[in-house]
């Protein structure tokens, strides 16, 4: 096996407003954000040799071709949950780095409010084994976790909510600094705390919302990244883990952690050599479906150790201007979460946070960032993780 | 020697308080075929199941009009698949009516062990809900089933036509007077001279009645003392329909004594009479919920409550686009008998069943493993406050259940107190109905806190 690390570029990015974009089909924002990467790599869309697709509510490849109208090259639909639009990316890149392909275009899109979707995965159709509980929600899974790390580390629900509270507090303000985030307004901690439950013990304020968008890259092998542009970012490491509902099959699965973000990174970490994650890392946009997805996530990531993350949290450790920024541009919470954007979405702000151009969100010389989705729920995931770094 | 071989009762845990008395009421998670799920169990403990060869479901309120209900509580309760099934309805007498044709089948020889479940939730009265259950069979006989009598009635005192939700009555004085107080004693005096005894042969008379008033008249018209009449339980139980007879047949059997003489009397649209006598055996039977336990396991349900979930179940409302018949019929042991597995490899017991073992990865080297009888711990849990909750059951709770003995597996809990649910907590699993989807009654599993948590409590 060799590592990912260098090989590949991205040279070019777009990402559209997040939100409810009533006035905008998938086709408009696909061509709203394809068109932002291109400029932005100085490139025209019939250089692009070929396409990966992310998306989960469109079932083809189709749509994409259409709506860019490309000339008869390969798109390639693909579909991996929370982490969709990251695994266009990972993708792009093999078909990159394998020489088949020199410039090619990762991109993800989700249109969800068309759906009458109230809420993050709703579900609320037959099961079609016929044992489909009532309210079944996204946020009742992670919930399952809210209570099980109340009782596993002896917090009581207070102590609980307050520490949620900081994580969607410092993500409601850092997408108050970003336009293209849904949400731009801060909250308080008595908002978030005080919210209507959804799922107890998670609250309104806990849940992320939902929302339309894509974003795009433009990736290429590393060594043609300087005909492209000078601040290109190099992809550093691609971890991807696929539970196979372990958790739910095994009582040995404490509900505490999530093990396909573990394993996801420890890949993406070898391929990028990068021995203490704390301390190498500048930034990370992580996957706050959740707040207290966001609090586990900082232990799976190794960002601290197990049980410790309400302390860092409460000394704000993660917030823009702390050691390791986490969700720097707002995140899930601040951005919702069209799903097969959302990864596209991460990397774009940590593409721009390495190029100097977060505007009032810019970290000073960030030289590793770090991406993480997770889809399905603690149990049985989906964990995805990538690496990108500044170019030497 | 025919008769009954083992009994069993399920009492809803909900009551509705109605002045100085209550009645039990269905949560809104059961339904006739749940409960008789729920009193088969109780009359199955310590019988080996393999030796019920007949299953007879009898109610007037059958989930479906044509689709055996017997078949369903055959699976869930994990019978022997060579089963003779039927689902009796259509009259209050059906319980009895299949007490009857048990004892017949088993006398002809064509069944050994027959189990029959009672069981009724009507609406539009103000009826309370329950099940009984019983084998019938020739060994072991607990009471001796020596003889029966039926009288045939043509009369439209109380009816509901087909699909009509709510039943329906003719003017008081004609449906008692007419009926029931009439129809009654004429059919029990017909027993006492083809069995050549009297009143004062009997032991406990084990009487049907539409309320305490009627009951009261029937028993001075058979003039019968107070000692031989088994207690009718309108002010603890309520009048539950077609099981209401067998109920306090199981009250009756309860307090029984070798030796005793048992009649049962039902009524609707003429009478069934049974002439019972017990052994000495029936000091065997032991470890039941039956009918005294259950009416001391109790949680009280508010009348807008209750009436909520009456409307909700007359509304009967289609909460899926269609679940899939051809998923359920490959999942039935899974969704039904709630039928987990064990590698034979590592033991690890896993639940749903899996080809390839979660833990050692060996292929196809499973044994079935149930679950229905284990109890288990919550390992964590949410309360669901979604839409489409019925608002009278929000908060619902979510678990995550660890099985003593392994297996892990996840549930909604019935039957409980939301806020007081915790991690830790104890359960025990429980037959339900989790709503219709394209004309399909979605029969599962749910976890609750063990039912004995509730005895001699209030909420």
């Amino acid at each position: 096996m060799e590592s990912i690390k260098d090989k590949v570029a991205i040279v070019g990015m777009g990402c559209t407003k997040f939100g409810e974009n009533w006035e905008k089909g998938a086709d408009d924002m696909l061509v709203d954000s394809a068109t932002e990467a291109i400029q932005d790599a100085g490139i025209e869309m019939k250089d692009i040799q070929a396409v990966w697709f992310g998306t989960t509510r469109l079932n083809t490849a189709e749509p994409c071709a259409t709506a860019l109208k490309t000339e008869y090259i390969p798109v390639t639909r693909v579909e991996n949950l929370c982490a969709t639009a990251t695994e266009a990316l990972r993708n792009a890149c093999f078909g990159v780095a394998s020489g088949v392909y020199d410039v090619v275009l990762a991109i993800g899109v989700e249109k969800l409010k068309d759906q009458g979707m109230g809420g993050l995965g709703t579900v609320s159709g037959a099961g079609g084994d016929g044992t489909m509980e009532w309210g079944m929600s996204a946020a009742m899974f992670f919930a399952r976790m809210a209570t099980r790390y109340m009782a596993h580390y002896g917090l009581t629900y207070e102590e609980l909510k307050q520490t949620l509270a900081k994580i969607s507090v410092k993500n409601h303000h850092n997408g108050s600094l970003n336009p293209r985030a849904h949400f731009q307004r801060e909250i308080t901690e008595e908002m978030a705390i005080n919210a209507p439950m959804v799922s107890w013990p998670l609250g309104l304020y806990d849940a992320c919302g939902v929302s339309d968008g894509s974003a795009a890259a433009i990736v290429c092998r590393a060594d043609m990244a300087k005909k492209f542009r000078d601040d290109y970012v190099l992809v550093k490491g691609l971890g991807l883990a696929v539970g196979a509902r372990q958790g739910y099959l095994q009582p040995s699965y404490d509900m505490v952690h999530m093990e396909e973000t573990v394993r996801a990174a420890r890949q993406a970490y070898a391929m990028a050599g990068i021995k203490n994650a704390f301390e190498e890392i500048d930034l990370a946009e992580v996957h706050d479906c959740f707040t207290i997805t966001e609090l586990v996530i900082m232990e799976d990531l190794g960002f601290c150790p197990r049980g410790k993350a309400p302390e860092y949290v409460k000394a704000g450790t993660f917030k823009l201007d702390g050691k390791l920024a986490v969700n720097p541009d707002g995140g899930l919470k601040s951005f919702g979460h069209p799903i097969g954007a959302s990864g596209l979405r991460m990397i774009y702000e940590i593409y721009k946070q390495m190029q100097g151009k977060a505007g009032p969100r810019q970290r000073k010389n960030p030289s590793l960032g770090l991406t993480h989705n997770f889809g399905m729920n603690p149990g049985s995931g989906i964990g995805s993780v990538t690496i990108l770094g500044q170019r030497d | 020697m025919t008769g009954i071989v083992s009994y069993g009762a399920y009492v809803p845990l909900r009551r509705l308080s109605t002045g100085p008395s209550e009645k039990a009421v269905a949560n809104w998670d059961e339904d006739s075929l749940t409960m008789a799920v729920a009193a088969a169990t109780d009359c199955l403990s310590g019988i080996e199941r393999k030796t019920i060869n007949g299953l007879y479901f009898a109610s007037t309120t059958p989930p479906y009009a044509e689709k055996l209900a017997a078949t369903t509580v055959g699976w869930a309760l994990d019978l022997p698949r060579d089963l003779s099934t039927a689902d009796i309805g259509d009259t209050l007498r059906a319980g009895t009516g299949a007490l009857k044709m048990a004892t017949d089948a088993v006398k002809a020889g064509s069944a050994k062990n027959v189990l029959v479940t009672v069981s009724d939730l009507r609406m539009g009265g103000d009826f309370a809900d329950g099940a009984a259950a019983f084998i019938v069979g020739d060994k072991d006989v607990i009471a001796e089933i020596e003889g029966g009598y039926s009288l045939s009635n043509e009369l439209l005192d109380v009816w509901r036509a087909a699909g009509a939700k709510n039943v329906r009555s003719w003017e008081d004085r004609f449906v008692f007077e007419e009926g029931y107080l009439k129809i009654l004693p004429q059919a029990i005096k017909s027993v006492f001279e083809k069995s050549g005894l009297s009143v004062k042969d009997i032991t406990k008379a084990v009487l049907y009645g539409p309320d305490l008033r009627r009951h009261r008249e029937i028993v001075g018209r058979l003039g019968l003392k107070p000692e031989q009449v088994q207690e009718p339980l309108f002010d603890k139980l309520g009048n539950t329909g077609t099981a209401f007879a067998p109920m306090l047949l199981v009250a009756a059997l309860e307090n029984a004594n070798p030796g005793d003489r048992v009649l049962v009397a039902s009524y609707g649209d003429g009478a069934d009479v049974l002439l019972l006598k017990v052994t000495d055996k029936i000091k065997n039977i032991t470890g039941r919920w039956g009918i005294k336990r259950s009416l001391a396991a109790k949680m009280p349900v508010s009348p807008a409550d209750y009436h909520a979930y009456k409307e909700f179940a007359a509304a009967d409302p289609d909460r899926f686009g269609g679940a899939s018949a051809s998923v359920i019929a490959r999942e039935r042991d899974a969704i039904y008998a709630l039928a987990g597995v064990k590698c034979q490899t590592c033991s690890t017991v896993q639940y749903p069943p899996q080809r390839i073992c979660t833990n050692c990865h060996t292929k196809d080297n499973f044994e079935p493993y149930p679950f229905t009888d284990k109890k288990g711990k919550v390992f964590t849990f949410t309360l669901k406050y979604g839409g489409d909750i019925p608002a009278f059951a929000r908060p619902g709770v979510d678990t995550m259940v660890d099985f003593a003995g392994g297996g892990r597996a996840l549930f909604g809990m019935t039957d409980m107190v939301a806020e007081k649910v915790k991690v830790g907590l104890d359960v025990e699993m429980s037959f339900r109905t989790l709503g219709v989807g394209g004309g399909i009654h979605n029969y599962f599993w749910r976890c609750m806190p063990l039912r004995l948590s509730w005895l001699g409590k209030e909420a």
